[in-house]
């Protein structure tokens, strides 16, 4: 990547940052709609888990800016940085967290199932599930003789699943064109990562199936965009898989409504402290970034933002008689 | 189905799986084959007989095993446009990969709302009857039609096994294609001699979706599926020197069940007995006799009953084994006790 391109993937990384967590800002009103002052799950216009994903934007921007739409991404149950970065339809993609008949899915997935085909991406709500599917999206890309990827996204936690490590031997033996990318949180909802992992990296786990393991320091998404950039061209290249640990943070609880007394005290001060935006904004400008030009681009993304938002309030609900579509082909 | 070749090519359940499975292969280049011992040995059951050979290792791959990591990724080659035909070796395995099935392969249709398909067929071993032991014997009919979102069928022939194959693999939707060993038609398995039919060596397909009429009789219907299919048709034999008459259904299609071709059996006959050989709580007995009881319209001349294997594991000694499953004297004797007054 040459330099002029990788300034332009900076701004268009801060962009979406930005995006992503004005995203979440936004969620933030609507989910508690009706869930003040009992909060009740069931109530208001966003029912249902909410995991949100405030702090782990660089893992989402550092990796997709080396995707075109042709590259598949599968995703956790905190999708919507990622999904947003993959470039998913951002107003299909709010009435479908709505609920709405002009959803992703016409309401039938909701925030844990956000599907978007034109794009190759899909997410789920059990832990390590996309990691399969993307070895096979990744295989059918090998077998047609094109260049296109798959990334699979998976948290600390879903590094103890078995399907986690079926995934990696099935796509090291494939030689599969895939990236697995471990967002790690250092939770797993409540249960601290050190009290649950054998390892201290998971990135060490690559070296059980013969394949690079990177560890990215600093929720930096320079150092993720770099770290990336090279698993990805080298998937690209036909030489196999690589396993990325990000070593990212949670700003929020694991769903919204956590009482987070898992937390050590201070902690969340402590890691808002280093929200990775408002440090990435700084080290743009520092670098000779125009400071109209971030403020543009955040404006833009807002706008964006508070679009979906309102055309997915102003939407109309499903007609209740569809659920039986889609259940077959 | 009228076929030029002579009525007597007959094949196993093994050749006219692998049969199909090839066909399908050299016809659609997206076709291609994964599981356990499926390239090199040819699948323990027979069912990819000589693909490797003709179709090479990038479209028929062993895989390690590793159920839950090739099924998932089957659902991705599926979403990419291929159309994986993947086998559990034993449909016992399920619970190593149950989630791949149930949560990810079945809901892709629905949760994507239509954007993304799943065209895949996952073919599996059911049934005992020959010492494995209770965790490679068992069935679970029921716990598979009971999950939205897959179709399940089982063949009780070789010419249905074909045919049904070929519609498998060209369906948008996960096909579960049970097969049963006692029909399967292996050299080291005892095989039912009436599972070997005649086979058209050319294309045909069989409906997914429709129970069949194995034998037509005015007196009792008797529905079944698979093994249980012969079990019916050896005692409707007998049954019919006493002059008695017993129509056998073959369901075929487990998910979704074909209440109407039941319903409408049961209507002429007003006698239903069901013989499956999966366990006997909430299965396919109790859900073919639910669905006659709720049609209004037929009467019925005797209470309906059902034969399944009890509730408990199924167990090792071929005494104990053969004292729970189900068998054409089974059959008979309750087909008996229902016509006791015409008899």
């Amino acid at each position: 990547m040459n330099a002029k391109s990788n300034q332009n993937d900076r701004l268009w990384m801060y962009a979406t940052m930005v995006k992503s967590r004005h995203f979440e800002a936004c969620i933030k009103p609507a989910y508690f709609e009706g869930k003040t002052p009992v909060f009740n799950m069931a109530k208001g216009p966003l029912p249902g888990e909410m995991h949100l994903s405030d702090g782990q934007e660089p893992c989402a921007v550092g990796v997709c800016a080396h995707l075109r739409a042709d590259d598949t991404v599968t995703a956790t149950h905190r999708p919507h940085h990622v999904a947003i970065a993959k470039g998913v339809d951002l107003d299909a993609m709010t009435a479908e967290i709505f609920g709405k008949a002009t959803g992703l899915s016409g309401g039938r997935g909701g925030h844990m199932h956000l599907f978007d085909a034109k794009v190759n991406f899909a997410c789920s709500g059990i832990i390590a599930q996309g990691l399969g599917p993307a070895v096979g999206a990744a295989l059918a890309a090998k077998m047609r003789g094109e260049d296109s990827v798959a990334i699979a996204y998976l948290g600390d936690g879903a590094a103890n699943q078995g399907a986690f490590h079926e995934a990696l031997n099935l796509a090291a033996v494939w030689n599969a064109p895939v990236v697995f990318v471990i967002e790690d949180n250092a939770y797993g909802i409540s249960v601290a990562k050190k009290d649950c992992t054998a390892v201290a990296r998971n990135a060490d786990r690559a070296a059980a199936y013969a394949m690079p393991g990177h560890f990215v320091a600093g929720n930096d998404p320079d150092a993720v965009h770099a770290v990336a950039g090279e698993a990805i061209a080298r998937a690209r290249r036909g030489e196999g898989p690589s396993l990325i640990e990000i070593e990212t943070c949670r700003l929020e609880g694991h769903f919204m409504g956590d009482a987070e007394g898992y937390r050590p005290p201070g902690e969340v001060d402590r890691l808002k402290a280093l929200d990775p935006i408002p440090r990435y904004r700084e080290r743009l400008l520092a670098e000779g970034f125009d400071a109209a030009d971030l403020d543009a681009a955040e404006a833009e993304s807002q706008r964006q933002v508070d679009a979906a938002f309102t055309a997915a309030r102003a939407a109309a609900l499903p007609d209740p008689s569809e659920v039986y579509d889609h259940v077959f082909a | 189905m009228s076929s030029p070749e002579a009525p007597t090519r007959k094949l196993t359940i093994a050749r006219a799986m692998s049969e199909a499975i090839g066909q399908e292969m050299a016809a659609d280049s997206a076709v291609m084959v994964m599981g356990e011992d499926i390239a090199k040995l040819g699948g323990v059951f027979g069912t990819t007989t000589g693909l490797l050979e003709k179709f090479g290792p990038e479209r028929v791959r062993d895989t390690p095993i590793s159920e839950t990591g090739f099924i998932g990724a089957a659902v991705g080659l599926a979403g990419a446009g291929f159309r994986p035909v993947v086998e559990l070796m034993f449909v016992d395995f399920f619970g190593v990969c149950m989630d791949a099935i149930y949560n990810l392969a079945a809901k892709q249709s629905y949760f994507s709302g239509g954007q993304v398909t799943c065209p895949m067929v996952l073919m599996t071993s059911v049934g005992g009857g020959y010492g494995d032991a209770g965790q490679h014997s068992q069935c679970l009919y029921a716990t598979f039609g009971h999950l939205p979102g897959m179709k399940v069928v089982m063949p009780s022939n070789a010419h249905d096994a074909k045919g049904l194959m070929l519609a498998a693999i060209r369906d948008p939707n996960p096909v579960i294609f049970m097969f049963h060993k006692a029909l399967q038609g292996m050299g080291w398995l005892g095989t039912v001699k009436r599972s070997i039919t005649h086979v058209p060596d050319g294309d045909y397909t069989v409906p997914l979706d429709r129970a069949q009429i194995a034998r037509e009789g005015r007196d009792l219907t008797i529905v079944s599926l698979g093994l249980g299919v012969h079990h019916a048709l050896d005692a409707a034999e007998t049954l019919a020197k006493s002059g008695i008459e017993a129509e056998v259904i073959d369901l075929v299609s487990i998910a979704p069940l074909d209440r109407a071709t039941v319903r409408q059996s049961v209507g002429r006959t007003g006698r239903l007995l069901v013989v499956d050989d999966d366990y006997l709580s909430y299965g396919v007995g109790a859900e073919v006799i639910a669905s006659v009881c709720e049609d209004g319209a037929i009467s019925l001349k005797a209470t309906p009953r059902r034969i399944a294997h009890p509730d408990v594991p199924i167990p090792f000694s071929p005494a104990m084994e053969h004292h729970v499953l189900p068998s054409a004297g089974k059959v008979l004797e309750a087909a008996q006790a229902m016509l006791e007054p015409a008899l």
